[in-house]
């Protein structure tokens, strides 16, 4: 079936069954492979990307229900050669031990910090449990998300 | 002539208005009635989503939601539909993946209507209390269990899940039962 997708600001055109999970579409079809394959059953997070502005675990979504929504990826998420905010920050904190959650873990971060600029210790605990990580760099994740919204706060201030 | 129209008004508006209390045997029919209501309200397809805590509850054995999911995590922003999609995983060919039905979620933090641990009493009281079921009317209760969507995933769960022990319809037959009686509960 072919579809119009809108990934990360730009047209793509695809034809695959409706019911084919977003993650393959965009990892086989689209060649985008930041987006991780982890469980494939929407346990572990790796897979996360925003479709119109709000997280998604893309293993469990059928492209077909999201073809008419905006959809960005890791890839996506900087503006020009700019990385996020969540991204430096993720660098400043040296958070990836092995790496492969990581795409994930920034793109719920960054969902998070919409609805909760300045998130508390208990939100983001909350927020993130979702995100496995094995390597267990929970506590750098946490700093990194501190350190991002203020850095996001500092820029929305002009400073 | 002028009294005849007169009484011919009053039959009519108390037709309409003037319903008259349910008597002995359908208030007995609606007690009993809401105690197989109360059996389909908590059994897990029912409960799992109406906990007495703030986490949701999973599977036969009503445990809290892995990953450490609450009503925290949703006031935090974390969607339940950020996993929970329209329809179960299966439907696109993962297996036992996060079930999934329209508008996935728990009741608001402010109306949670718990299930579970309520003895019929207590079930029945909260069912038809405006302050502690969103301000809806018995009608409005019964269509919500006729024909909510999410409600209706609770008979159609797929997978090994369990069913609660009426059918949607006898349930719905029963809360009936239950609103002619007056919303009359178990002691």
């Amino acid at each position: 079936m072919a579809m119009k997708l809108n990934v990360n600001g730009k047209p793509v055109e695809v034809d695959v069954p409706a019911d084919t999970p977003l993650l393959w579409v965009l990892r086989e079809e689209v060649g985008l492979t930041g987006t991780k394959f982890g469980c494939g059953k929407a346990l572990c997070g790796a897979c996360t990307v925003h479709v119109d502005g709000a997280a998604k675990r893309s293993c469990v979504t059928a492209v077909g229900d999201v073809a008419e929504l905006p959809i960005v990826t890791i890839e996506g998420l900087p503006e020009g050669d700019v990385l996020h905010p969540v991204q430096e920050a993720w660098i400043a904190e040296n958070v990836p031990q092995c790496g492969y959650c990581q795409c994930g873990q920034i793109m719920s971060a960054v969902a998070l910090l919409r609805t909760k600029p300045q998130p508390t210790d208990e939100d983001i605990d909350a927020y993130m449990s979702a995100n496995l990580c094995r390597c267990g760099t929970y506590p750098r994740i946490r700093k990194a998300i501190h350190r991002a919204a203020e850095a996001i706060a500092a820029k929305a201030g002009g400073k | 002539m002028n009294k005849l129209i007169i009484v011919c008004l009053l039959l009519a508006v108390a037709a309409v208005y003037g319903q008259t209390p349910p008597d002995a045997a359908k208030i007995d029919a609606g007690k009993k009635a809401f105690l197989d209501v109360a059996k389909v309200l908590q059994s897990p397809r029912c409960m799992n989503c109406h906990p007495s805590g703030d986490a949701p509850l999973q599977t036969d054995a009503s445990r809290p939601h892995l990953q450490n999911i609450s009503r925290k995590s949703v006031a935090a922003g974390l969607a339940c539909t950020t996993c929970h999609q329209t329809r179960n995983s299966e439907a696109i060919g993962i297996a036992n993946g996060p079930p999934g039905a329209p508008k996935w979620g728990l009741p608001p933090a402010e109306t949670p209507m718990i299930f579970q641990g309520r003895t019929p009493a207590a079930l029945c009281a909260q069912l038809k209390d405006p302050e502690q079921n969103g301000h809806r009317t018995l009608a409005q209760i019964l269509d919500h269990v006729a024909h909510d969507p999410l409600v209706g995933w609770g008979w159609a769960p797929g997978g090994h899940r369990t069913l609660p022990p009426l059918t949607r319809d006898k349930t719905v037959a029963a809360l009936q039962t239950w609103i002619d009686s007056g919303g009359a509960c178990p002691e």
